[in-house]
């Protein structure tokens, strides 16, 4: 059994989405769980690999595997970065990623896969409509796991999204490299999200809410991005 | 004057993909055709009880005859002559093209007939072919439109998606001299039907291309819809067959598990409607003399590559194409290949070099994986992209972007540099943010993002102040 889970921030959430972080110590600590953030960690290394810098990629994959190595669990609020941790370490470590990679869990799968925890015993009040991002539905392979936890939660409303399927765009540097076709993605995303007529947008990545919701405030939309963890932290 | 660098960097793709987006007429007809045929091929996946074993299958028998190419191609060689065909080896496109046309000049026709064939558009054939003074007449029917049009295939397997039906109307009234034709679809249809029989009927000389190449018996197979390839195969005197050498597949029985993948895969069908294969020659049967030109252009290349080389064992159903969320918006023309899509993203850099507008192709996706789930030989085309995106970035140094993220890979090596990086944007962004917003942006990467969304500006306390203070008593 897991009683002390390692934090995996990520650099984005801790830089710009600090309630993501904040919402995942609280939803980990209601469950009894003691958190640990090791305050040497940065970045997992995505950016740099998926734009064509696997050196710079690796040197911080090592770093990585070194501050976690202490874990039995990390866990971390980013299906991406989690996708990244499970899927390239072990070839761009070439072996030597001491088991951290399987040791390593995206926030739901954590808790539905290896905790086999569906309610968190959260409230929220409001209509929600989920987009499984592409790392978490086809890299990580979470399946319904996020979705068996927001229907746990009392109170909260869930509208399917229509194509939830597809990709909202973002893509990391392929939102500025090719800035036209990733806004043609997001506009046919933020159309389905908008039809549902749901308060809140919710995902398992900082990174795609940011692009959602950076759309949907362009455009004077009232639906909120939120990530999994601010619902389940409620 | 434009150095052959600025033409690249205009066809490149973020260039090219504003065109393609402007046009309404293109994005409904993709969006349509592309959600009609991706709920075919899930449907016609999911009545097949073993469909992830048949997938493990067909990436082994693609890679069993990859891994000993050399041993298989001269087994196909063998087994062509053997049965009365003719093999020729082309190391590259101009090295086809001369062999294709001396073939066609010999037998003195000024036209050919020609199977839908991606092979022939890799080379350039058809102009090839016009610059010796013979006419090649494409008889796939999109083919046939796109080709009258002077236009390039939008579509892999639905190569005049990008043309709806009064356009095609206007084509064959004035190319087909139908001044009276309406656009009614059976109409057109029976237009190209009999404009096409009748070159069927005058053809000595069809040119194909291959589907798959059986090393074992010397068996060249085609799968099409509408039986116009058929025709092709069978009637005139003289076929001549290109093929890319990473079409052979070791064994008969292999037909049998890549018979099944392709049609569901491709067109979300049971079977294809026509399915040709051939043997050599055979008297009073079919063409009476077979060629077949094995084609290298840079296959031996991506052979050698252990990354990317699995994308050789493409079969060309198009299952990515369909799937892919930036196609969708896009279509093909933006490629500038023959090879669109998620696939030619990692074919077309790696066949033709990675020179010229390709180059930016690895780039022109999200990384959302789509593709690699629908492959029918399993290729992991979002792993294959990273690589050929590495070998892009080695290539051309990536000036300021190299800079900036070599820059930032050092600051996140050091907590103390990552943490006063963290604060240093916190001042640094002041003069801009209103609300906690960025209001202005400036030039670069952030002014990309900054025409369709808003960013938000790092907050006044980080996850880590955060937590800090709540450590503290």
């Amino acid at each position: 059994m897991i009683d002390r889970v390692g934090l995996f921030v990520t650099c984005l959430a801790d830089t710009l989405f600090p309630e993501v972080g904040k919402a995942t110590v609280t939803v980990l600590e209601r469950l009894g769980l003691e958190v640990v953030f090791p305050a040497e960690q940065t970045c997992c290394g995505q950016m740099h690999l998926n734009s064509g810098y696997p050196d710079e990629a690796r040197a911080l994959a090592r770093r990585f595997v070194e501050i976690f190595e202490p874990f039995d669990a990390v866990v971390s609020p980013s299906a991406s970065c989690v996708a990244l941790v499970r899927e390239h370490y072990p070839r761009l470590l070439a072996g030597d990623d001491r088991g951290v990679p399987s040791r390593t869990w995206e926030l739901s799968q954590l808790l539905v896969e290896r905790l086999g925890v569906a309610d968190v015993g959260s409230g929220f009040e409001g209509t929600v409509t989920y987009h499984p991002t592409c790392h978490s539905l086809r890299h990580l392979r979470v399946g319904d796991a996020p979705l068996q936890l927001l229907r746990g939660v009392s109170g909260l409303e869930l509208v399917e999204l229509p194509e939830a399927e597809e990709c909202c765009g973002f893509g990391g540097t392929f939102a500025v490299k090719n800035a036209d076709v990733s806004a043609a993605m997001l506009d046919e995303k933020l159309g389905n999200v908008l039809a549902t007529g749901a308060d809140s947008v919710c995902a398992c990545d900082a990174s795609c809410l940011m692009h959602m919701g950076g759309g949907l405030r362009r455009r004077g939309a009232a639906v909120r991005p939120l990530h999994l963890a601010e619902i389940l932290a409620s | 004057m434009s150095s052959p660098a600025r033409g690249a960097r205009a066809e490149s793709f973020p260039h090219a993909a504003p065109a393609a987006l402007a046009n309404g007429r293109l994005r409904t007809n993709l969006r349509a055709a592309t959600t009609s045929i991706r709920a075919r091929r899930t449907g016609a996946v999911a009545e097949v009880g073993d469909w992830e074993q048949l997938r493990e299958a067909g990436a082994a028998i693609k890679d069993s005859a990859l891994w000993r190419l050399d041993e298989a191609l001269v087994e196909l060689e063998q087994g062509v002559v053997r049965a009365g065909g003719v093999v020729h080896w082309a190391r590259d496109a101009a090295e086809a093209n001369e062999v294709v046309t001396a073939l066609v000049v010999r037998e003195g026709v000024d036209e050919v007939v020609k199977v839908k064939s991606l092979a022939t558009d890799e080379i350039r054939l058809n102009e090839a072919l016009e610059t010796v003074g013979v006419t090649p007449i494409e008889t796939d029917l999109a083919e046939l439109i796109v080709q009258l049009a002077g236009e390039r295939p939008s579509h892999l397997l639905v190569p005049a998606l990008h043309k709806n039906r009064t356009e095609i109307r206007d084509l064959f009234r004035e190319r087909l001299d139908l001044p009276g034709l309406t656009d009614d679809p059976a109409e057109l249809a029976e237009a190209a039907r009999l404009h096409l029989r009748a070159a069927f009927l005058r053809a000595r000389v069809a040119i194909s291309g291959a589907n798959f190449a059986v090393a074992e018996t010397g068996t060249v197979c085609v799968v099409e819809s509408e039986g116009n390839g058929r025709m092709c195969t069978t009637l005139p005197e003289v076929l001549i067959t290109v093929m890319g050498i990473e079409k052979v597949i070791p064994e008969w029985r292999d037909l049998g598990v890549l018979l099944q993948l392709l049609p569901r895969s491709s067109t979300g069908e049971r079977m294809n409607p026509y399915t040709s294969l051939w043997t050599g020659v055979r008297d009073g049967d079919g063409p009476r003399a077979f060629h077949l030109v094995l084609l290298d252009a840079g296959r031996t290349r991506v052979l050698a590559d252990r990354v990317g080389r699995d994308a050789l064992r493409c079969i060309r159903c198009s299952a990515c194409v369909n799937v892919c969320p930036v196609y969708r918006q896009t279509g093909g023309h933006a490629y500038h290949t023959p090879y669109a899509g998620p696939i030619g993203a990692i074919l077309a850099p790696q066949l033709e070099g990675e020179r010229g507008a390709v180059g930016s192709l690895p780039f022109a996706s999200s990384l959302c994986g789509a593709c690699f789930d629908v492959c029918p030989v399993k290729i992991d085309i979002p792993s294959i992209l990273i690589h050929e995106r590495a070998k892009a970035v080695r290539r051309e140094r990536a000036g300021m972007e190299g800079l900036s993220l070599r820059r930032l890979a050092r600051v996140f090596s050091s907590r103390a540099r990552y943490e006063r990086a963290q604060r240093l944007v916190r001042r640094l962004q002041r003069p801009v943010v209103r609300d906690g917003w960025v209001r202005r942006f400036p030039p670069g990467p952030l002014a990309a993002w900054g025409r369709s969304r808003d960013l938000p500006a790092v907050p006044d306390e980080t996850f880590r102040e955060w937590w800090e203070r709540r450590a503290r008593p």
